[in-house]
């Protein structure tokens, strides 16, 4: 089976601070793969090289097989990967259901189009819906963004993001901020939409991570020092030392 | 054409019906021409707003599409009356300034829109310079200050229309600024519309949806760089000649403050601001010729207080009208005693203003001068005595009226959003 990413000697650095260190990983598709590390271990900078946010320094990124080294971001969305922020990074002006629309338009073909109305394509209008539904924004669907709760902004930022039907897609610490109840929405969330996609996760809730993920990876000062499931990981040594301590174990 | 979003095409039908009217109401022949020129100012304002209200785009040298495309249509209506050019009819002929706005807004553009916010503004900036000093020193073209002279009346057209009339000229522009008003609003509406929304709000979110926010930028400014070209075009064919000042920062910068006092968040806003600007521009400057300082403290004051233009001012009142619009009755008497309040104000400070230009540019030691409409000496001191103090009254009354003006406000706004509440 194809990797849906792949990651081979992967570097970066910025001027003379190394943050990647020769990575290597490999995600399945269909996995839910989180990458888990302390603060610093470079978690969101491995995010932003993967979705062409950071150009590498140094080593190869493919995706589906394919080569998307140093492409831009437009470029990587196109071949079916998305991303959603850490910080919430929505579109605050426009209504909830203009952020989703906004997400679908480019996958559904519409590109930059200026002959035909948003309002009439009845797909653009199912996908929509559909993602709406799927996320529980229905209800706020003509809400300015800028005004929603914060859960309901990450839910948001979460539907944006698979709006466009991506094959693969990476969460930026999706429950960041939230309270236990809104956590366990969240999860359910990323559990259902995971059915049908690839999902790689940075998250700093161990609970969030052991119970979602299919596999995790563990990055230690740009480099992953051990990939395996969940029971691996929680009784791999290497990893309580770095990492996990007496929480894990 | 009914398009999804227009809610009203009736009020649409009623503007259109307006614009057939307002010319018949009059026989001035300066009103006509205002008129006109507001026609123009409102294709230049929309299409300066397809870049910064719809695109985030602060250009300071949009005029260099309008003022080029109107050096092309001069020299395209001359060539066709030396029989140099096919003839088309002048009635098409904004459709050239357009493609010549194009042409240079695709050109200019694909290096401007590269960058965006304070960068592309600078850029923009330069490329205003640049074109000036082109006009003065490629004089076969431009002709330098002098500019191109040109005569609409090139053969008569359709129905005996020859566009020596003003009348006719008034009606031409009318129906070009309805065609672009409607073509600039169904844009919106659009694919294209919709992700140059969001490359306004969040350029960076945009990139992780698919799309290239440079191309974004790109096709926006070509766009809009077609309609100020179209703007272009029909003031050429409205003053019959075109100078170096059409392309320079003043022509800018006149539209801009159009638009921001009009109002970038709504797509009515610069319609307003086209209009209020022309007719102050037109009427105030033959009252005083301190004209220039009252625009930029409208612009000052606006940007200040009013963000969001006249167009923002009267919408932030639809939720209340949509959903207690009787509150709107009760919110007036604080909206007359703070509209009072600033009228005596501004009497006062006018006053001064214009008393202190009468003296500092009058060339003879006569002091007599006529404001208000009452004749009085600019070196006595009981006029400076009676503004200063209306000015202080005003300005007072303005402290005391415009926080219970906006308390009122809340306080119906409060009452609107508990009735959608319940």
């Amino acid at each position: 089976m194809t990797n849906a990413i792949e990651l081979s000697g992967v570097e970066k650095s910025f001027g003379p601070t190394e943050i990647i260190r020769g990575l290597d990983l490999a995600i399945a598709e269909g996995e839910i793969h989180a990458i888990i590390g302390p603060n610093g271990a470079g978690k969101s900078t491995l995010f932003n090289l993967v979705t062409g946010r950071y150009r590498v320094s140094r080593g190869r990124i493919a995706l589906n097989g394919e080569d998307i080294t140093n492409r831009s971001p437009f470029q990587i969305n196109r071949k079916g990967l998305a991303r959603s922020f850490q910080v919430t990074n929505i579109f605050a002006r426009m209504s909830v259901y203009e952020n989703v629309r906004c997400g679908a338009l480019w996958n559904l073909g519409y590109g930059y189009s200026f002959w035909q109305f948003v309002a009439r394509r009845r797909d653009l209008k199912e996908r929509t819906e559909m993602v709406l539904e799927q996320t529980g924004l229905m209800s706020r669907r003509g809400v300015p963004a800028g005004l929603l709760s914060y859960s309901d902004q990450r839910a948001l930022e979460i539907a944006v993001t698979i709006a466009g039907g991506a094959s693969v897609v990476m969460l930026d610490e999706p429950t960041s901020g939230m309270s236990h109840a809104e956590t366990e929405q969240a999860v359910a969330l990323i559990r259902e939409i995971s059915a049908t996609r690839t999902m790689v996760i940075v998250e700093h809730d161990m609970g969030v991570v052991f119970d979602l993920a299919d596999r995790i990876s563990v990055l230690v000062y740009g480099k992953i020092i051990a990939t395996g499931t969940p029971e691996e990981i929680r009784s791999n040594t290497k990893v309580q030392e770095a990492y996990l301590g007496t929480e894990a174990s | 054409m009914i398009m999804p979003g227009l809610k009203k095409p009736g009020a649409g039908a009623g503007l259109i019906a307006l614009l057939i009217i307002l010319p018949l109401l009059t026989d001035s022949g300066f009103a006509i021409t205002v008129m006109s020129q507001a026609g123009v100012a409102i294709i230049f304002a929309l299409a300066f707003n397809m870049l910064l209200g719809q695109g985030g785009m602060l250009s300071f040298g949009h005029a260099v599409y309008f003022g080029l495309a109107g050096y092309v249509t001069a020299h395209v209506m001359n060539g066709m009356a030396n029989e140099d050019l096919p003839y088309m009819p002048v009635t098409l002929i904004p459709i050239v300034g357009g493609i010549a706005g194009l042409f240079f807004g695709i050109l200019i553009g694909f290096v401007s829109t590269r960058r965006a916010g304070t960068a592309f503004a600078m850029i923009s900036l330069g490329f205003a310079e640049l074109a000036t000093a082109l006009t003065l020193i490629i004089v076969f073209f431009f002709n330098g200050e002098e500019g191109v002279q040109t005569d609409r009346w090139i053969r008569e057209e359709w129905f005996g229309i020859t566009y020596g009339p003003d009348i006719q000229v008034y009606y031409l522009i009318a129906v070009w600024c309805v065609i672009a008003a409607i073509a600039m609003y169904a844009l919106t509406r659009t694919p294209f519309g919709r992700i140059s929304n969001a490359v306004r709000d969040n350029p960076e979110r945009v990139q992780f949806i698919g799309y290239n926010t440079h191309r974004v930028r790109w096709l926006a400014f070509s766009l809009s760089s077609f309609f100020a070209g179209l703007a272009g075009a029909l003031h050429a064919v409205n003053i019959e000649h075109i100078g170096f000042e059409t392309v320079g920062l003043g022509q800018s910068g006149v539209i801009l403050i159009m638009v921001y006092i009009g109002g970038t968040g709504n797509f009515a806003g610069p319609i307003l601001g086209a209009i209020l600007i022309t007719l102050l521009n037109s009427y105030l400057s033959d009252i005083t010729p301190a004209w220039y300082l009252y625009l930029g403290l409208i612009f000052v004051l606006m940007v200040m207080f009013a963000p969001g233009g006249l167009a923002g001012l009267i919408m932030m009142h639809d939720p209340i009208r949509r959903v207690r619009p009787r509150l709107l009755l009760t919110m007036l008497p604080s909206y007359a005693i703070a509209s009072g309040a600033t009228l005596v104000a501004l009497a006062g400070i006018i006053g001064l203003i214009e008393m202190i230009y009468f003296l500092s540019t009058t060339v003879t030691r006569d002091t007599a001068m006529v404001l208000y409409g009452i004749a009085l000496n600019a070196a006595d001191f009981w006029p400076w005595l009676i503004c200063a103090a209306l000015g202080a009254a005003g300005g007072y009354g303005c402290a005391r009226a415009y926080p219970r003006m906006a308390e009122t406000y809340n306080s119906a706004m409060h009452e609107a959003r508990a009735t959608v509440a319940s």
